[in-house]
């Protein structure tokens, strides 16, 4: 699981809350920019700042024909971030696990006078 | 802070807006847990993430100032390196280091602590971001079980979508 340019432009497209806002609009459908810009005090050109992120991160593209090129949520690179997280999550249990028994072991290897040094 | 109750249990959360907090209490003493974080040959033995993976480098240089260079790979010939220079080291005690996965990841101050929990050692790791959006980052994607309530749309986004 080596983090690609991939996964670091989703991480860091993901980082800013307005745009995690905009994705999650875009759940529910295309938008256009100014329909995206609705539920915030923030102009066109600001909203279409935060696209473009959300675009060379893979995460956002624009439909063709429509006049107004709504913009629709592309799935995959989100995808491919939960399957990091949830490896990232498991790192820690896994480790410690493993620890437990490991200091299991020590324990019942460690010389009678380790304490006493 | 939430101190986990009994082994077992690994405990999450945010002491702050830059940083975030793992909790973990071992049924060992504190010299063994301390051996068990500080010596190449003992983190190689459970410092392996998800299984599957091992770690052919460990390499620390365990005082104020000095480097340390981990790497893991898996069988497939995936790797994930990780590098960092310690700040502060008390023997048995703490350390606090700097992490950083690759150039385009936010370094971090990692500050891993021991302490006595009746013949038992709680490990408390203090992992402090740059930023407050670098550990919302780190967080909303899975540091965390229970994401807290900003990022609950976020997680129902991503589960509508896996």
């Amino acid at each position: 699981m080596l983090p690609s340019d991939t996964l670091s432009q989703v991480f860091a497209a993901l980082a800013d809350p307005t745009r995690r806002a905009i994705l999650a609009r875009l759940t529910l459908g295309e938008a256009t920019v100014k329909e995206l810009a609705a539920p915030f005090a923030m102009s066109g050109p600001a909203v279409s700042k935060h696209l473009r992120v959300l675009e060379r991160a893979g995460l956002v593209d624009r439909g063709r024909s429509a006049q107004w090129r709504p913009r629709r949520l592309k799935a995959q690179p989100l995808r491919e971030v939960t399957e990091w997280a949830e490896q990232y999550r498991q790192f820690w249990d896994a480790n410690y696990a493993r620890l437990d028994t490991y200091l299991d072991h020590l324990q019942a290897t460690e010389p009678q006078d380790a304490d006493t040094k | 802070m939430p101190t986990p109750s009994s082994p077992g249990v690994t405990e999450i959360d945010t002491p702050s807006d830059l940083e975030a907090r793992i909790t973990r209490l071992v049924a060992a003493p504190r010299h063994l847990v301390w051996l068990a974080h500080t010596v190449p040959g003992h983190i190689q033995r459970w410092m392996l993430g998800p299984p599957g993976w091992t770690m052919p480098v460990c390499e620390m240089d365990l005082r104020p100032g000095g480097t340390w260079h981990w790497v893991w790979r898996k069988s497939a010939g995936e790797e994930m390196s990780m590098e960092g220079r310690y700040l502060e080291v008390v023997a048995g005690e703490r350390i606090v280091s700097t992490e950083k996965w690759g150039p385009e990841w936010p370094e971090t101050v990692n500050t891993i602590e021991l302490t006595d929990h009746g013949q038992w050692t709680l490990i408390t790791t203090t992992i402090r971001y740059p930023s407050k959006e670098a550990r919302d980052a780190a967080m909303a994607t899975g540091m965390t079980e229970g994401a807290d309530q900003s990022y609950a749309r976020l997680d129902e986004l991503l589960r509508s979508l896996a």
